[in-house]
C-alpha cells in the first residue's frame, strides 16, 4: 500500500486488522512524512523512539489478536497534554525544560488502547488563541493556501499544530483541547473534523489548565467515523479529575446509521450576525438543505442570550485562568528568571512571569486578576457566572422543545492569513470565537464538520451541537451531514 | 470604568507580573478595550438567577479519606530550578 500516511483511523485499523499493513510500515510513513514538514510549523517535540516502539508493540498485539480500536494507529498529541518524560510546555517559555513525571489520563487511555504517538503538536500558549500565533514555538502554518497566492495562512487556534497535521496527513488523527472553540475553529479551518465532548466526557487530569470549568479535550481527525472511533478510546470516568463524569462510554461508532429522518434540527436564529460573509450563510442554508433531504425536520430556534457569550467568557475564562496560572511561580517547575543580586522572592514571582508568559497569557492573567479583585467580583465575575446559567438555559429551552441538534456556522470566516488580523485589538480575535463559545459556557457536545470551500479555496465548516452526553447521536447527525457534503478537497503539496 | 495607570500598575502587581513604567498606558489601553466589551453584560436582567456552577447537576464523588498517593520526593523535585536536599530551594524569604 502507499500513502499509508492518508489513511484515516478506520481505514488503518481495517488493514491492520486484514494483515495488509503493519503499525510499523504506518509509523514510518507518518513519521517521513513529518520529517519533511517542518515549514507548517505542526510537530514541536518529534518523538520517533517512542512511536516505533509502540509500533512493534501494537504488532504483536495484533498478531496475537487482541487488537482495540486504536492500537496501531499513529497520532499526534496536542503539547498541552503531559505526557511522561517528554516535553510538554502548553506552548509556553515558563515551561522550558519540563519533562512530566507522569501521563495524561487521555493520552494513557490512548496509548493503553495501543495508539502510536508521533509527538507533541503546536498550539497557542496555555492554549490562549485562535491562529496559533502566540506559541512559544513560533506560528503552526496550514496546509491550505488561497489558490497560487503564497500568503501563509493560519490553521486556527489554540489546536493549530493538531489541525494542521491531520489536514497535511502528518499523521491519522490528533488530541486537541477547546475551551471556546479550540478544536472546532481549527477543524473548520483546515477541512478536518472536530469534536468537543460533552464537559466531563473525557478527564482533564494531566491535562494543563486554562479555564478548568470549560477545557475539554477531543478528538480531531479526517472523517467523523474516525472521531466516533477515538472518543471512544478517550472517555470515560477518572477518579482523578472529579468533574468526569461515571457515566458508560458507548459504541459511538456502531451508533452512525446516517439514518436521521424524524431528527429535529433547530437554526437559531441570533447565529445569524451582521457582516456574515454570504458564502457563510450559504453554505449554512445548504447544510439545513441537505440535513432536510436526509429526513430531519428544521425548525427555527431561539437561543436569546447568545451575544452575551463571548463577554461572559472573556470574564469567566480569564478568571479560573488567573488562579491556574498562578501556579507558574518559578519554584516548582519549568523556567525562573535570573534573579539580581537582592531580588527576593516577590521579585522572583515576578520577573519569572513576566519572562515566561507572552503578551496574551499577561493579558488574560491580569485581566482575570481584575475581575476577582476585591468590589469587583460582584459586578464582573458574579454577573458572569449568572449569565452563563441563562446561556445554558436557552439551550435547555431548545432541547425541551424536542430539537435533537442545533446546526450553526463554525466560524465566522474561512481560515486569515497569519498576522492579519487583531495584532492591534485583541478582541478582533476574540470574535473568532462567537459560534462556538456558547457551547463550552453551556457545557454541550459541539462538532465541526467540512462543508464546503470558498471563492478562495478554502474550506469552510458547519457546526452541530447536541444535546448533554449524547455525543452518539451528534456523530450520527455529523454523519449524515458529511454523506451529504461529500467534502473531498486536500491541500496541494507545498511544503 | 476606564483603568489608568496605577490601576494597571496595581493589577501587575497582584498577578505577579512585572510591567515595565513604559508598559503601562499601553496595558492600561488594552484593559479598557476588554473591559469596554465585557461591559456589556450590564445590560442583561440577571435578578433572581444563580451563578452558574456546575454543568451538569450531581454531587460530587466521595472517596475515603485515606492516603492514596506520595513518597516520591525526588520526582517531584525533578523538574525544580533550584532543589537542595530535598527541598525546593528560593531566595530568601525572612530577614
Amino acid at each position: 500500500m502507499s500513502d499509508l500516511n492518508k489513511l484515516g483511523l478506520a481505514e488503518a485499523r481495517d488493514a491492520l486488522r486484514k494483515g495488509d499493513v503493519t503499525s510499523v510500515e504506518l509509523t514510518e510513513a507518518c513519521l517521513s512524512e513529518i520529517e519533511a514538514a517542518d515549514a507548517l510549523n505542526a510537530f514541536v517535540h518529534k518523538t520517533p523512539e517512542i512511536a516505533l516502539e509502540r509500533a512493534r508493540a501494537a504488532d504483536a498485539r495484533i498478531g496475537a489478536g487482541d487488537a482495540p480500536a486504536m492500537c496501531g494507529l499513529p497520532i499526534g498529541i496536542k503539547d498541552l497534554f503531559c505526557t511522561k518524560g517528554v516535553p510538554s510546555q502548553a506552548g509556553s517559555r515558563i515551561l522550558e525544560g519540563f519533562l512530566p513525571e507522569y501521563e495524561s489520563t487521555v493520552s494513557q487511555q490512548l496509548a493503553d488502547a495501543g495508539a502510536v504517538m508521533l509527538g507533541k503538536l503546536n498550539m497557542d500558549e496555555f492554549a490562549m488563541g485562535s491562529s496559533n500565533e502566540t506559541s512559544v514555538y513560533g506560528n503552526a502554518v496550514s496546509p491550505w493556501r488561497r489558490g497560487n497566492d503564497d500568503t501563509q495562512l493560519t490553521p486556527g487556534g489554540s489546536s493549530g499544530g493538531s489541525a494542521a497535521a491531520v489536514a497535511a496527513d502528518l499523521c491519522l488523527a490528533a488530541t486537541g483541547t477547546d475551551t471556546g472553540g479550540s478544536i472546532r475553529q481549527p477543524a473548520a479551518f483546515t477541512g478536518t473534523v472536530g469534536l468537543k465532548p460533552t464537559y466531563g466526557r473525557c478527564s482533564r487530569w494531566g491535562i494543563v489548565a486554562f479555564a478548568s470549568s470549560l477545557d475539554q479535550a477531543g478528538p480531531m481527525t479526517k472523517s467523523v467515523r474516525d472521531a466516533a472511533i477515538m472518543l471512544g478510546a478517550m472517555a470515560g470516568h477518572d477518579p482523578r479529575d472529579s468533574t468526569s463524569v461515571d457515566l458508560a462510554v458507548p459504541d459511538f461508532e456502531a451508533l452512525l446509521t446516517g439514518d436521521i429522518r424524524g431528527k429535529r434540527i433547530g437554526i437559531p436564529k441570533e447565529y445569524r450576525m451582521d457582516g456574515m460573509p454570504e458564502e457563510i450563510e450559504a453554505l449554512w442554508h445548504e447544510g439545513a438543505e441537505m440535513l432536510k433531504s436526509a429526513g430531519a425536520e428544521i425548525v427555527d430556534i431561539s437561543l436569546p442570550h447568545t451575544r452575551y457569550a463571548l463577554p461572559a467568557y472573556y470574564v469567566i475564562a480569564p478568571a479560573e485562568a488567573s488562579s491556574n496560572l498562578a501556579r507558574y511561580d518559578g519554584v516548582r517547575y519549568g523556567h525562573r528568571a535570573t534573579l539580581a543580586h537582592g531580588d527576593g522572592i516577590t521579585e522572583m514571582y515576578e520577573k519569572t512571569r513576566a519572562e515566561g508568559f507572552g503578551a496574551e497569557v499577561q493579558r488574560r492573567v491580569m485581566v482575570g486578576t481584575y475581575v476577582l479583585s476585591a468590589g469587583f467580583y460582584d459586578a464582573y465575575y458574579n454577573r458572569a457566572r449568572k449569565v452563563r446559567t441563562l446561556i445554558k438555559k436557552d439551550f435547555e429551552d431548545a432541547f425541551a422543545q424536542g430539537v435533537d441538534a442545533i446546526l450553526t456556522p463554525a466560524t465566522p470566516s474561512a481560515a486569515f492569513g497569519l498576522g492579519e488580523m487583531g495584532q492591534a485589538d485583541p478582541v478582533q480575535m476574540y470574535l473568532n470565537d462567537v459560534f462556538t463559545v456558547t457551547v463550552n459556557l453551556a457545557g454541550l457536545p459541539g462538532i465541526a464538520v467540512p462543508t464546503g470551500i470558498d471563492h478562495q479555496g478554502l474550506p469552510l465548516g458547519l457546526q452541530l451541537i447536541g444535546r448533554p452526553w449524547e455525543e452518539g447521536d451528534l456523530l450520527n447527525t455529523a454523519y449524515a451531514l458529511e454523506q451529504a457534503a461529500g467534502f473531498v478537497a486536500k491541500p496541494g503539496k507545498w511544503w | 470604568m476606564s483603568i489608568d495607570e496605577s490601576t494597571a500598575a496595581r493589577v501587575a502587581k497582584l498577578a505577579r507580573i512585572r510591567v515595565e513604567e513604559d508598559a503601562l498606558p499601553a496595558l492600561a489601553g488594552e484593559f479598557n478595550t476588554i473591559l469596554g466589551f465585557i461591559e456589556q453584560l450590564g445590560e442583561v436582567d440577571v435578578e433572581g438567577v444563580e451563578p452558574m456552577t456546575g454543568v451538569t447537576p450531581m454531587r460530587l464523588k466521595r472517596r475515603k479519606d485515606v492516603v492514596t498517593d506520595g513518597n516520591q520526593q525526588d520526582k517531584i523535585l525533578s523538574n525544580a530550578p533550584d532543589a537542595r536536599e530535598g527541598f525546593f530551594a528560593v531566595p530568601k524569604v525572612v530577614e
